[in-house]
């Protein structure tokens, strides 16, 4: 018998089809055809007429709604920054004892387990509607996104510097001061400005369910069907994070944390 | 009190029953320059590791300064800690720190966490590190970041900052041998120089035999785990270099 020059995989012909089988069986569940497609595109065109031109017509509410979000991703990115320090290192195997670190990366799992608007629908039940609940839903993501990345970037170091400083006799908080931070400090900058970012973005979002800032605004106008309010809140969404965009990579650049830095 | 350093049947196995360490003892006078020899994974390293405790021996004294180190609790092996300097094979920097951080760091040990952080050192300790860099040849270089050195110039601070500790015991592991043979020589001579100035016993892993040879007092040759050879370094003949190493082609 000749040997095959490639082996055989019928496996990964039955895993292929079954993959297939799924994607098509899902399509018809969802009533997913080109007529109801094409009907879809028509409602679109529609709703973008109605949306031009933009027009503020409650400024005081689309003024207060913007601070607000802004003031909630300034608070939140404050919040989870100081507090994903410690658990960022408490986290950290090479350097805590198991009862230290299996908490710490208990507690970062579970806040990255739910997407920001359940934890905010979570928190407007628990704390009720408005910034405050805004706040600790993007304070729980940033502690889970600042507190993971952390922790990795602790077990990353290299443990010859934190060898020496050891063996110096230092106390343990100069071994972190010393032989830890100078690794992580630059990272740690890096992890927190994009959280900044990203809770700017996310400042915008929460209000929907009721946890503060312009996302209520937009909501309350779609309601209204004042589609010309809602392109006027659109684009001064879009405008706000890119000046937040700017003013984050520029405090990266001052810094000296670039993008680029991330992986040294 | 006894001067230097005195290891009481040292042993170590980093797995149960495969010991790297068999039963070491070695007594090192106060003013002695000891080279330890001896092939690759005989547990050189961990031997000169085993005297500060940044590995756990598993069994054995190693009496210094009138104390079993083997024995200290967390704070009294932190004391124990800062009269030992340590100088390392990769030079152990922190590479983003500068020199001047780099050097003074041996003096955590002897300050609370507090002012280290916000770099309250006292004068005389700042006095004698520019006083340091310039002995080791790198006045000017205090504000350079680590990591912008070569490797000649990081071991000097290496050596700097160990002496900074103003320690009653020098430890070297393979101090020299990142670094060209040149460079290697001025290494030796400033660390020998060190302890000859402090009065001091310096313990040395090398590589090196003719290095050692040129620089030690006393050469403890290992294998397998165990002294093989302890004795000037004149007596080492090549019978002797052959049982330390086994082979004979590479002499």
């Amino acid at each position: 018998m000749a040997v095959a020059a490639f082996p055989r995989r019928p496996w990964v012909w039955v895993g292929w089809s079954l993959g297939l089988a799924y994607v098509l069986y899902a399509g018809a569940q969802l009533d997913l055809t080109w007529p109801r497609f094409l009907l879809g595109l028509e409602n679109g065109a529609k709703f973008l007429d109605r949306m031009f031109p933009p027009e503020i017509i409650q400024p005081d509410s689309m003024a207060k709604g913007l601070l607000e979000s802004l003031e909630i991703a300034v608070l939140a990115s404050v919040l989870g920054i100081v507090l994903s320090l410690p658990i960022g290192i408490l986290g950290a195997r090479n350097l805590m004892p198991f009862w230290a670190s299996v908490p710490s990366r208990a507690l970062i799992a579970v806040c990255r387990s739910f997407h920001p608007v359940i934890v905010a629908i979570i928190f407007v039940k628990a704390v009720g509607f408005g910034a405050m609940a805004g706040i600790l839903t993007l304070a729980v993501a940033s502690i889970g996104f600042i507190g993971k990345l952390f922790t990795e970037a602790i077990e990353e170091i290299s443990p010859k510097q934190v060898e020496a400083i050891r063996s110096t006799g230092a106390p343990f908080v100069s071994l972190l001061t010393y032989g830890v931070f100078p690794q992580v400090m630059s990272r740690f900058v890096g992890f927190a400005s994009y959280q900044v970012d990203s809770n700017l973005r996310n400042s915008t979002m929460v209000g929907i369910v009721g946890a503060g800032g312009i996302g209520g605004t937009l909501f309350s106008a779609f309601q209204r069907y004042d589609y010309n309010f809602v392109c006027a809140i659109i684009l001064a969404i879009v405008a706000m994070i890119m000046v937040g965009e700017t003013l984050a990579r520029w405090v990266r650049t001052i810094l000296g944390v670039d993008s680029k830095d991330q992986d040294d | 009190m006894q001067k230097g350093l005195s290891i009481r049947k040292l042993e170590k196995s980093y797995t149960p029953g495969k010991p790297v360490l068999r039963g070491i003892t070695l007594d090192i006078g106060a003013r002695e320059v000891v080279a330890i020899i001896g092939p690759s994974g005989t547990g050189k390293s961990t031997l000169i590791r085993c005297i500060n405790r940044l590995v756990q021996p598993s069994s054995g004294e190693i009496w210094f300064q009138g104390q079993d180190l083997t024995k200290l609790s967390r704070r009294e092996l932190r004391s124990a800690r800062r009269q030992i300097g340590m100088v390392f094979q990769e030079y152990n920097l922190v590479e983003r720190l500068s020199v001047m951080e780099n050097v003074l760091s041996g003096r955590l040990g002897y300050m609370s966490a507090w002012q280290a952080w916000l770099r309250r050192y006292p004068q005389e300790d700042i006095d004698l590190a520019f006083t340091l860099l310039e002995q080791v040849g790198l006045a000017g270089f205090e504000h350079q970041r680590a990591d912008s050195l070569s490797g000649g110039q990081r071991q000097r601070v290496g050596i700097a900052r160990a002496v900074m500790q103003h320690p009653k015991l020098l430890l070297a592991d393979e101090p020299t041998s990142s670094l060209d043979p040149k460079t290697s020589i001025e290494i030796m001579q400033t660390l020998v120089g060190m302890g000859e100035r402090l009065q001091i016993p310096i313990v040395i892993n090398m590589h090196n035999v003719a290095l050692a040879q040129k620089f030690a007092t006393r050469v403890v040759g290992m294998a397998g785990g165990q002294i093989v050879y302890d004795a000037s370094p004149t007596g080492l003949d090549e019978a002797m270099l052959k049982s330390i190493y086994g082979g004979q082609e590479w002499l």
